[in-house]
């Protein structure tokens, strides 16, 4: 589903359907044709085409200049990145995974996020380090995280977390033009899944502007990252068997959030849900939970529910890791629980 | 190359290089560079006595020559990038002390605004890009500013200082490897001054000869006596003119000492005095000093009058510290993010204010009555006297070497530092 709202760009064209992949690939094309500084650089993004071949061909367009290999020491692409950024380049670097963006976060937080703040502004960090998130594939604890909320955490970052191909990419190309360092987080999931992506090289997608991917009066669920479509498919399934029309909310950044069209949902609904992937202590949720309840308590006919991962490392065995992330069911359920009273 | 022997393990078998003087002017200049950083960081260490400064103060006394022959080497399109101990970096760069003095006093017109104090200098016009308050930190971005000095085909290198601890960290394998393969125009130097933090080089490193840690990531080492700023620029000179024109990155050792404890909180139990008197000899400033009377280049006149200069430079620098005003407290949420059409604002939330409110709005939340209160007394907390102008040591040679006693509020242990 295209993304609708405000900040959409002004493309009057059509639109073309493509995998998520596919549409990062065009960002980042697009981008580097549109701009001699935007380069990008990671492990096996070149020779190899990408670990999920989101960098496919680029390498063969580019050159070796442009599209650059690395040895495996993410502390220090990223850091290369940080030192490239502040003098005038747009690099983008792919982290193979998140959960390889740990050794990485010295240079995220204490370099890519601090320096614009901490040297008086005399320096910007034009920096987007890019890496997939999220379990399914059952690859076990050390390569199946969800790490939002650790860079939401930081302040300095801008933090995405697209769901469909038209926000990958028109996210992506915003990202890249934009003077602050941003961790744009993808999902392994998400990369074969199809979507309308509107034709046009000038579509971008603003930061701090969430989507509405379906309209309800009875109850508001946020969806992080692939959360927004199950979330999506549980409010169909709400519609179908509980008569309850969930308006379901994708934020799309976390840093910017767009706050204010979740509390006008909330406004109207009385009710909120979040669901994400991450686990529940110091989560999104448990963040949104709490600015939802700050600024809208009185709106509030229920306490604000949260579906989250499992507090637990992600065990490799399949049908542990299934119930061990949220699917429709968990958030069928903690919906109806906001209507308990009724 | 100066042979350097085993500095580790004293001084005796060090050989004072012989090097050719440069140009009296440059002569002068060099020295008289040394003595300003050598009196201000004197300066910088009494203003944190009187809690003047806060935080952490790395000073750089006894490593004047590591700094100066080093910066020397470089043209003025090079960046510089370097560590928590960097005040003399941003001084050899030609930042004015005044603003040096005014960032340690966490002032607006601190060279990092007060946002950095004295383990963050940083200026961007004379392209020192920094000083890291993570140990190793700053080597991945020199990669990235000889990526960026490459890919923008300019003829810029790179000087990246960093300390004999943070050899080993990760970073230091990862960021020489990078830089080989890439053929990237930066040369690394480790200021050997024998201690990370308080541990010494031969606990610290299974292999103290520096310089050939580069060897199995393909960047060469060579060796410099820190403590002479004639080998130090030679040997800095050689390594830049391989990574400009060469494309190859080069690892320098400058093997120098720190005077001082490793921070102002430092009680320096981990060495013997015997040993600092011994590396005390060989004090940089000094020595050049005497050379330089010793070939006539200048006379005992002249270098009693570029101290006074010095002193002079770092009276007016702290004057003018202390007349800087403190930053607005509505400028706290200043420069977290660059806003613009894309990012036009961000929703923050401050445990000081009640709620949820906007970014680009912080301004005036920030004006709250609390939050205005609060900041009024801590600064009247720190309106306390400077001294007398002028009453440091007369003589450089001079310099105490009592280990400081540091405030009260000064912590004893120290996190993430070497």
């Amino acid at each position: 589903m295209a993304s609708n709202g405000d900040g959409n760009g002004n493309g009057n064209g059509g639109t073309k359907t493509l995998r998520y992949r596919e549409a990062l690939n065009e960002a980042l094309r697009e981008e580097m044709n549109r701009d001699e500084s935007v380069f990008i650089m990671g492990e096996d993004i070149g020779v190899f085409n990408g670990a999920f071949k989101v960098t496919q061909g680029l390498l063969e367009e580019f050159g070796e200049k442009r599209v650059r290999d690395t040895p495996i020491s993410e502390n220090t692409i990223v850091g290369a990145g940080v030192g490239a950024a502040m003098i005038g380049l747009r690099p983008v670097v792919e982290l193979m995974t998140v959960n390889f963006s740990l050794l990485a976060m010295d240079q995220i937080v204490n370099s890519a996020a601090h320096i614009h703040y901490m040297f008086g502004g005399q320096v910007s960090v034009p920096l987007v380090v890019r890496m997939p998130q999220g379990a399914g594939h059952q690859l076990g604890p050390t390569h199946s995280h969800c790490f939002e909320s650790l860079y939401l955490h930081a302040p300095g970052l801008l933090v995405a977390v697209p769901a469909t191909p038209a926000d990958a990419k028109g996210l992506l190309k915003a990202a890249i033009r934009d003077d602050n360092p941003v961790v744009f987080i993808e999902h392994e999931y998400l990369y074969g899944q199809r979507g309308e992506v509107p034709d046009d090289e000038d579509h971008l997608v603003d930061f701090g502007h969430a989507a509405i991917r379906r309209e309800g009066d009875d109850v508001t669920i946020v969806g992080i990252s692939r959360m927004a479509l199950t979330a999506t498919k549980a409010a169909d399934q709400l519609a179908e068997e509980h008569e309850i029309e969930a308006e379901v909310i994708d934020p799309r950044t976390l840093r910017p959030l767009d706050l204010d069209t979740i509390l006008d949902s909330v406004r109207k609904t009385n009710r909120c849900v979040i669901v994400e992937e991450g686990w529940p202590h110091g989560g999104v949720g448990a963040n949104l939970a709490a600015l939802v309840q700050e600024q809208a308590f009185d709106d509030l006919d229920a306490p604000v529910g949260r579906v989250t991962g499992a507090d637990i490392p992600m065990p490799y065995s399949k049908p542990l890791e299934q119930i061990a992330f949220p699917h429709e069911p968990q958030i069928v359920q903690a919906v109806l629980s906001t209507f308990r009273d009724l | 190359m100066a042979e350097v022997h085993a500095a580790a393990h004293g001084v005796a078998s060090v050989r004072m290089a012989e090097h050719d003087l440069p140009e009296p002017d440059a002569a002068r200049e060099w020295l008289g560079t040394m003595m300003l950083i050598r009196r201000f960081e004197e300066r910088a260490g009494e203003m944190y006595a009187k809690a003047k400064v806060g935080g952490f103060l790395h000073l750089a006394i006894g490593e004047e020559a590591t700094i100066v022959g080093s910066a020397r080497a470089m043209r003025d399109d090079d960046y510089l990038i370097s560590t928590y101990r960097s005040h003399g970096h941003a001084i050899v760069r030609g930042t004015s002390p005044n603003n040096v003095m005014a960032e340690l006093f966490g002032r607006v017109d601190g060279c990092s605004k007060g946002r950095g104090g004295s383990m963050h200098m940083f200026d961007l016009e004379r392209r020192f890009m920094g000083g890291y308050g993570i140990v190793g930190g700053n080597l991945p971005i020199a990669v990235g500013l000889g990526l960026g000095a490459d890919y923008q085909e300019t003829e810029d290198a790179v000087l990246c200082q960093f300390g004999d601890g943070a050899a080993n960290q990760g970073t230091f394998g990862e960021a020489l490897n990078l830089a080989a393969l890439w053929k990237l125009p930066v040369v690394f130097m480790v200021t050997n001054n024998q201690f990370g933090m308080g541990t010494s080089l031969e606990r610290h490193s299974a292999v103290t000869d520096l310089h050939k840690r580069g060897d199995g990531f393909g960047v060469p080492g060579m060796r410099c006596d820190g403590m002479d700023v004639l080998d130090t620029h030679a040997v800095t000179s050689e390594a830049l003119k391989k990574a400009r024109e060469d494309r190859q990155p080069v690892l320098v050792e400058a093997i120098t000492y720190r005077f001082r404890g490793h921070s102002m909180a430092d009680p320096e139990e981990y060495r013997t005095k015997e040993q600092v008197e011994e590396w005390r000899k060989r004090d940089p400033v000094l020595t050049f000093g005497e050379r330089l009377v010793e070939e006539e280049v200048l006379t005992e006149d002249d270098l009693e009058e570029l101290d006074k200069d010095a002193i002079a430079k770092v009276d007016e620098a702290v004057r003018f510290a202390d007349e800087s005003p403190h930053p607005e407290p509505e400028s706290l949420y200043d420069n977290v993010y660059v806003l613009g059409d894309q990012v036009r604002g961000w929703y923050s939330v401050d445990e000081r204010a009640a709620g949820v409110h906007r970014g680009e709005d912080e301004r005036d939340h920030s004006q709250d009555g609390a939050r205005r209160e609060q900041f009024e007394a801590v600064v009247e907390s720190q309106s306390g006297d400077i001294g007398d102008a002028g009453s440091g040591p007369s003589d450089s040679a001079k310099d105490s070497g009592k280990s400081d006693e540091a405030p009260e509020e000064a912590e004893d242990t120290e996190k993430a530092e070497a």
